[in-house]
Protein backbone atom coordinates (compact mmCIF):
# COMPACT_ATOMS: atom_id res chain seq x y z
CA UNK A 1 0.00 0.00 0.00
CA UNK A 2 1.03 3.27 -0.70
CA UNK A 3 0.28 5.80 1.99
CA UNK A 4 -2.16 8.61 1.63
CA UNK A 5 -3.95 6.83 -1.01
CA UNK A 6 -7.28 5.33 -0.60
CA UNK A 7 -8.32 6.06 2.80
CA UNK A 8 -12.12 5.01 2.41
CA UNK A 9 -10.02 1.19 2.57
CA UNK A 10 -7.42 2.33 5.02
CA UNK A 11 -7.92 -0.56 8.52
CA UNK A 12 -6.29 -0.15 11.48
CA UNK A 13 -3.41 -3.13 11.68
CA UNK A 14 -3.56 -5.72 14.67
CA UNK A 15 0.06 -5.65 15.39
CA UNK A 16 -0.07 -9.76 15.90
CA UNK A 17 -0.15 -11.91 13.30
CA UNK A 18 -0.52 -9.17 10.61
CA UNK A 19 0.78 -10.85 6.89
CA UNK A 20 0.69 -8.86 3.44
CA UNK A 21 1.81 -10.74 0.50
CA UNK A 22 2.30 -9.57 -3.14
CA UNK A 23 1.90 -12.06 -6.40
CA UNK A 24 2.49 -10.62 -10.20
CA UNK A 25 -0.15 -10.79 -12.40
CA UNK A 26 1.17 -11.50 -15.67
CA UNK A 27 0.16 -14.45 -17.22
CA UNK A 28 -2.83 -17.19 -17.33
CA UNK A 29 -0.96 -18.72 -14.57
CA UNK A 30 -0.65 -16.18 -12.37
CA UNK A 31 -4.62 -16.02 -12.14
CA UNK A 32 -5.00 -19.09 -11.05
CA UNK A 33 -2.21 -19.13 -8.42
CA UNK A 34 -3.53 -15.49 -7.03
CA UNK A 35 -6.92 -17.35 -6.90
CA UNK A 36 -5.52 -19.67 -4.69
CA UNK A 37 -3.51 -17.31 -2.50
CA UNK A 38 -6.66 -15.61 -1.13
CA UNK A 39 -8.17 -18.97 -0.83
CA UNK A 40 -6.04 -19.56 1.46
CA UNK A 41 -5.66 -16.10 2.93
CA UNK A 42 -9.48 -16.58 3.23
CA UNK A 43 -9.36 -19.34 5.06
CA UNK A 44 -6.69 -18.31 7.58
CA UNK A 45 -8.39 -15.21 8.48
CA UNK A 46 -12.06 -17.12 9.21
CA UNK A 47 -14.25 -16.41 6.00
CA UNK A 48 -17.27 -19.19 6.11
CA UNK A 49 -17.49 -20.42 2.64
CA UNK A 50 -19.74 -17.99 1.31
CA UNK A 51 -17.09 -15.17 2.70
CA UNK A 52 -13.83 -17.15 0.91
CA UNK A 53 -16.18 -17.70 -2.46
CA UNK A 54 -17.24 -13.69 -2.63
CA UNK A 55 -13.54 -12.76 -2.00
CA UNK A 56 -11.77 -15.24 -4.24
CA UNK A 57 -14.46 -14.53 -7.16
CA UNK A 58 -13.71 -10.42 -6.53
CA UNK A 59 -10.05 -11.00 -6.55
CA UNK A 60 -10.38 -13.64 -9.75
CA UNK A 61 -12.39 -10.24 -11.42
CA UNK A 62 -9.50 -7.62 -10.63
CA UNK A 63 -6.61 -9.58 -11.31
CA UNK A 64 -8.67 -10.61 -14.59
CA UNK A 65 -8.99 -6.92 -15.38
CA UNK A 66 -5.54 -6.06 -14.62
CA UNK A 67 -4.03 -8.86 -16.55
CA UNK A 68 -6.60 -8.29 -20.08
CA UNK A 69 -6.95 -4.30 -19.50
CA UNK A 70 -3.64 -3.07 -17.90
CA UNK A 71 -1.74 -5.37 -19.31
CA UNK A 72 -0.52 -7.28 -16.05
CA UNK A 73 0.15 -6.00 -12.39
CA UNK A 74 0.39 -6.93 -8.84
CA UNK A 75 -1.99 -8.44 -6.53
CA UNK A 76 -1.11 -7.50 -2.56
CA UNK A 77 -3.04 -9.45 -0.15
CA UNK A 78 -3.13 -8.29 3.62
CA UNK A 79 -4.41 -9.73 6.73
CA UNK A 80 -6.25 -6.92 8.64
CA UNK A 81 -7.65 -6.42 11.85
CA UNK A 82 -9.23 -4.07 14.16
CA UNK A 83 -8.43 -3.52 17.47
CA UNK A 84 -11.78 -5.13 18.78
CA UNK A 85 -10.91 -8.17 17.10
CA UNK A 86 -12.69 -7.56 13.92
CA UNK A 87 -10.59 -10.35 10.94
CA UNK A 88 -10.71 -9.13 7.14
CA UNK A 89 -8.72 -9.06 4.27
CA UNK A 90 -7.72 -6.65 1.71
CA UNK A 91 -7.04 -7.28 -1.44
CA UNK A 92 -4.87 -4.26 -3.85
CA UNK A 93 -4.14 -4.84 -7.43
CA UNK A 94 -2.34 -2.99 -9.04
CA UNK A 95 -1.78 -2.16 -12.73
CA UNK A 96 0.57 0.52 -14.80
CA UNK A 97 -1.64 0.15 -18.17
CA UNK A 98 -3.91 2.97 -19.58
CA UNK A 99 -6.31 3.84 -16.58
CA UNK A 100 -10.03 3.95 -17.01
CA UNK A 101 -11.45 6.60 -18.72
CA UNK A 102 -15.21 6.85 -17.00
CA UNK A 103 -15.08 5.20 -13.89
CA UNK A 104 -18.78 5.47 -13.30
CA UNK A 105 -19.49 3.95 -16.58
CA UNK A 106 -16.72 1.06 -15.42
CA UNK A 107 -18.79 0.27 -12.77
CA UNK A 108 -22.07 -0.14 -14.92
CA UNK A 109 -23.36 -3.21 -15.15
CA UNK A 110 -23.27 -4.22 -18.92
CA UNK A 111 -20.44 -1.53 -19.49
CA UNK A 112 -17.13 -3.28 -21.28
CA UNK A 113 -15.01 -2.37 -24.14
CA UNK A 114 -14.01 -5.44 -24.37
CA UNK A 115 -15.51 -8.76 -25.00
CA UNK A 116 -16.92 -9.44 -21.33
CA UNK A 117 -20.07 -9.01 -19.99
CA UNK A 118 -19.06 -5.88 -18.03
CA UNK A 119 -20.07 -6.91 -14.65
CA UNK A 120 -16.61 -7.57 -13.22
CA UNK A 121 -16.14 -4.12 -11.59
CA UNK A 122 -19.41 -3.14 -10.59
CA UNK A 123 -20.26 -6.97 -9.65
CA UNK A 124 -16.89 -6.76 -7.52
CA UNK A 125 -18.10 -3.09 -5.42
CA UNK A 126 -21.29 -5.17 -4.13
CA UNK A 127 -18.98 -8.58 -3.30
CA UNK A 128 -17.24 -6.70 -0.81
CA UNK A 129 -17.65 -4.58 2.38
CA UNK A 130 -15.16 -1.44 0.78
CA UNK A 131 -14.14 -0.60 -2.62
CA UNK A 132 -12.20 2.33 -3.93
CA UNK A 133 -10.43 3.08 -7.21
CA UNK A 134 -7.69 5.02 -8.09
CA UNK A 135 -7.12 5.35 -11.99
CA UNK A 136 -5.28 7.97 -13.80
CA UNK A 137 -5.63 7.69 -17.70
CA UNK A 138 -1.51 6.59 -18.88
CA UNK A 139 -0.85 6.22 -15.33
CA UNK A 140 -2.70 2.80 -14.48
CA UNK A 141 -5.28 1.15 -12.05
CA UNK A 142 -5.24 0.04 -8.50
CA UNK A 143 -8.36 -1.18 -7.03
CA UNK A 144 -8.39 -1.82 -3.50
CA UNK A 145 -11.04 -3.62 -1.77
CA UNK A 146 -11.86 -5.11 1.75
CA UNK A 147 -14.27 -8.06 2.90
CA UNK A 148 -14.90 -8.11 6.73
CA UNK A 149 -15.44 -11.33 8.12
CA UNK A 150 -18.74 -11.64 9.91
CA UNK B 1 -11.85 -30.44 -42.29
CA UNK B 2 -10.62 -27.64 -39.67
CA UNK B 3 -11.64 -29.39 -36.26
CA UNK B 4 -10.00 -27.78 -33.28
CA UNK B 5 -7.58 -29.74 -30.95
CA UNK B 6 -9.28 -31.25 -28.84
CA UNK B 7 -9.74 -29.43 -25.34
CA UNK B 8 -9.10 -30.50 -22.21
CA UNK B 9 -12.38 -31.28 -21.02
CA UNK B 10 -13.87 -34.53 -21.48
CA UNK B 11 -17.52 -34.62 -23.14
CA UNK B 12 -19.10 -38.43 -22.85
CA UNK B 13 -21.86 -39.82 -24.49
CA UNK B 14 -25.00 -41.26 -23.15
CA UNK B 15 -27.18 -42.13 -26.09
CA UNK B 16 -28.22 -38.92 -27.55
CA UNK B 17 -27.19 -36.67 -24.61
CA UNK B 18 -24.14 -35.39 -24.10
CA UNK B 19 -22.47 -35.01 -20.34
CA UNK B 20 -19.79 -32.82 -19.58
CA UNK B 21 -17.83 -30.99 -16.40
CA UNK B 22 -16.03 -28.22 -16.32
CA UNK B 23 -12.81 -28.23 -14.02
CA UNK B 24 -11.98 -25.38 -11.49
CA UNK B 25 -8.71 -24.86 -12.41
CA UNK B 26 -10.19 -23.69 -16.22
CA UNK B 27 -7.42 -21.40 -18.18
CA UNK B 28 -9.14 -19.27 -20.64
CA UNK B 29 -7.78 -20.76 -23.47
CA UNK B 30 -9.16 -24.08 -22.89
CA UNK B 31 -12.45 -23.00 -21.74
CA UNK B 32 -12.73 -21.09 -25.10
CA UNK B 33 -11.81 -24.06 -26.87
CA UNK B 34 -14.75 -26.05 -24.67
CA UNK B 35 -17.67 -24.18 -26.51
CA UNK B 36 -16.20 -24.64 -29.69
CA UNK B 37 -15.91 -28.61 -28.99
CA UNK B 38 -19.24 -28.86 -28.12
CA UNK B 39 -20.77 -27.11 -30.18
CA UNK B 40 -19.34 -29.04 -32.69
CA UNK B 41 -19.99 -32.16 -31.33
CA UNK B 42 -23.92 -31.63 -30.67
CA UNK B 43 -24.14 -30.79 -34.76
CA UNK B 44 -22.08 -33.90 -35.35
CA UNK B 45 -23.53 -36.40 -33.14
CA UNK B 46 -27.11 -34.81 -32.95
CA UNK B 47 -27.67 -34.65 -29.21
CA UNK B 48 -30.84 -34.09 -27.84
CA UNK B 49 -30.00 -32.84 -24.54
CA UNK B 50 -26.96 -31.60 -23.24
CA UNK B 51 -25.59 -31.75 -19.11
CA UNK B 52 -22.80 -29.03 -17.88
CA UNK B 53 -21.80 -30.40 -14.64
CA UNK B 54 -20.15 -27.25 -12.68
CA UNK B 55 -20.23 -29.20 -9.06
CA UNK B 56 -16.14 -28.87 -9.16
CA UNK B 57 -16.34 -25.32 -10.01
CA UNK B 58 -15.45 -23.62 -6.77
CA UNK B 59 -16.17 -20.05 -8.12
CA UNK B 60 -17.76 -19.00 -10.95
CA UNK B 61 -16.64 -15.58 -11.93
CA UNK B 62 -17.84 -13.00 -15.28
CA UNK B 63 -15.41 -14.73 -17.43
CA UNK B 64 -16.60 -18.27 -16.94
CA UNK B 65 -20.33 -17.32 -16.52
CA UNK B 66 -19.62 -16.01 -19.66
CA UNK B 67 -18.42 -18.90 -20.90
CA UNK B 68 -21.28 -21.00 -19.69
CA UNK B 69 -24.03 -18.99 -21.00
CA UNK B 70 -22.55 -18.77 -24.68
CA UNK B 71 -22.26 -22.57 -24.38
CA UNK B 72 -25.71 -22.89 -23.60
CA UNK B 73 -26.79 -20.58 -26.18
CA UNK B 74 -24.91 -21.86 -28.60
CA UNK B 75 -26.15 -25.48 -28.07
CA UNK B 76 -29.80 -24.66 -27.79
CA UNK B 77 -29.54 -22.70 -31.05
CA UNK B 78 -28.69 -26.51 -32.60
CA UNK B 79 -32.00 -27.58 -31.31
CA UNK B 80 -30.19 -29.03 -27.87
CA UNK B 81 -31.88 -28.53 -24.08
CA UNK B 82 -28.93 -27.44 -22.30
CA UNK B 83 -28.82 -28.22 -18.41
CA UNK B 84 -26.25 -26.28 -16.23
CA UNK B 85 -26.12 -29.10 -13.31
CA UNK B 86 -24.31 -29.14 -10.23
CA UNK B 87 -24.01 -25.48 -8.56
CA UNK B 88 -22.75 -25.28 -4.99
CA UNK B 89 -24.77 -23.09 -3.14
CA UNK B 90 -22.10 -20.36 -1.80
CA UNK B 91 -21.48 -20.07 -5.92
CA UNK B 92 -25.13 -19.55 -6.18
CA UNK B 93 -25.03 -16.78 -3.76
CA UNK B 94 -22.12 -14.62 -5.59
CA UNK B 95 -23.01 -15.26 -8.98
CA UNK B 96 -26.28 -13.30 -7.38
CA UNK B 97 -23.95 -10.54 -5.88
CA UNK B 98 -22.03 -10.49 -9.33
CA UNK B 99 -25.49 -9.73 -11.17
CA UNK B 100 -24.87 -12.81 -13.30
CA UNK B 101 -27.68 -15.30 -12.13
CA UNK B 102 -27.60 -16.90 -15.75
CA UNK B 103 -30.79 -16.13 -16.74
CA UNK B 104 -31.47 -18.19 -19.38
CA UNK B 105 -29.64 -20.74 -18.94
CA UNK B 106 -31.91 -24.58 -17.71
CA UNK B 107 -29.91 -25.70 -14.62
CA UNK B 108 -30.57 -28.57 -11.96
CA UNK B 109 -29.34 -29.45 -8.60
CA UNK B 110 -27.50 -32.37 -9.71
CA UNK B 111 -26.20 -33.53 -13.29
CA UNK B 112 -28.51 -36.89 -11.66
CA UNK B 113 -31.82 -34.99 -11.89
CA UNK B 114 -30.67 -33.06 -15.44
CA UNK B 115 -29.98 -36.54 -16.89
CA UNK B 116 -33.21 -37.82 -15.76
CA UNK B 117 -35.19 -34.82 -16.79
CA UNK B 118 -33.31 -35.35 -20.03
CA UNK B 119 -35.25 -38.44 -20.00
CA UNK B 120 -32.41 -40.93 -19.26
CA UNK B 121 -32.60 -43.35 -16.35
CA UNK B 122 -29.84 -45.24 -14.70
CA UNK B 123 -31.04 -48.94 -14.03
CA UNK B 124 -32.85 -48.40 -10.73
CA UNK B 125 -31.27 -50.95 -8.77
CA UNK B 126 -28.45 -48.39 -8.69
CA UNK B 127 -30.26 -45.47 -7.79
CA UNK B 128 -29.29 -45.12 -4.30
CA UNK B 129 -26.36 -43.62 -2.80
CA UNK B 130 -24.78 -42.57 -5.80
CA UNK B 131 -23.21 -39.28 -6.30
CA UNK B 132 -23.29 -36.97 -9.15
CA UNK B 133 -19.91 -38.04 -10.77
CA UNK B 134 -21.04 -42.00 -10.53
CA UNK B 135 -22.94 -41.09 -13.88
CA UNK B 136 -20.00 -40.72 -16.18
N1 LIG C 1 -7.40 -2.44 -14.73
C1 LIG C 1 -8.05 -1.80 -15.72
N2 LIG C 1 -7.38 -1.00 -16.59
C2 LIG C 1 -8.03 -0.35 -17.59
N3 LIG C 1 -9.37 -0.44 -17.81
C3 LIG C 1 -10.09 -1.23 -16.98
C4 LIG C 1 -9.48 -1.94 -15.89
N4 LIG C 1 -10.46 -2.62 -15.23
C5 LIG C 1 -11.61 -2.35 -15.89
N5 LIG C 1 -11.39 -1.51 -16.93
C6 LIG C 1 -12.41 -0.96 -17.85
O1 LIG C 1 -13.68 -1.06 -17.22
C7 LIG C 1 -14.57 -1.84 -18.06
C8 LIG C 1 -15.51 -2.61 -17.17
O2 LIG C 1 -14.80 -3.62 -16.43
P1 LIG C 1 -15.57 -4.93 -15.99
O3 LIG C 1 -14.62 -5.82 -15.27
O4 LIG C 1 -16.82 -4.51 -15.29
O5 LIG C 1 -16.01 -5.57 -17.37
P2 LIG C 1 -15.14 -6.40 -18.44
O6 LIG C 1 -13.80 -6.75 -17.86
O7 LIG C 1 -15.12 -5.64 -19.72
O8 LIG C 1 -16.02 -7.71 -18.61
P3 LIG C 1 -16.22 -8.90 -17.54
O9 LIG C 1 -17.69 -8.94 -17.25
O10 LIG C 1 -15.75 -10.13 -18.23
O11 LIG C 1 -15.41 -8.57 -16.34
C9 LIG C 1 -13.66 -2.69 -18.93
O12 LIG C 1 -14.28 -3.06 -20.13
C10 LIG C 1 -12.47 -1.74 -19.16
O13 LIG C 1 -12.77 -0.81 -20.17
MG1 LIG D 1 -13.64 -7.64 -16.00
Amino acid sequence: MRPGEASAVDAPVSPVGFTESTHPVRDEPDLLATRHAVRSAAVAAGFDLVGQTMIVTAASELVRNAYIHGGGGTLTISAIGAAHGRRGLRLTVADSGPGIQDVEAALTDGFSTGAGLGHGLGGTRRLVDEFAIDTEAGRGTTVTVVRWVT
Amino acid sequence: MTAPPPAGVPIIRLGDILLTGLLDDLDDKTALRFTEELTERIADEGARGVVIDISRLEIIDSFVARVLTESAAAGRLLGARMIVAGMRPAVAITLCGLGLALSGVETALTAERAVAALGWRRDPARVHGSRPHATR
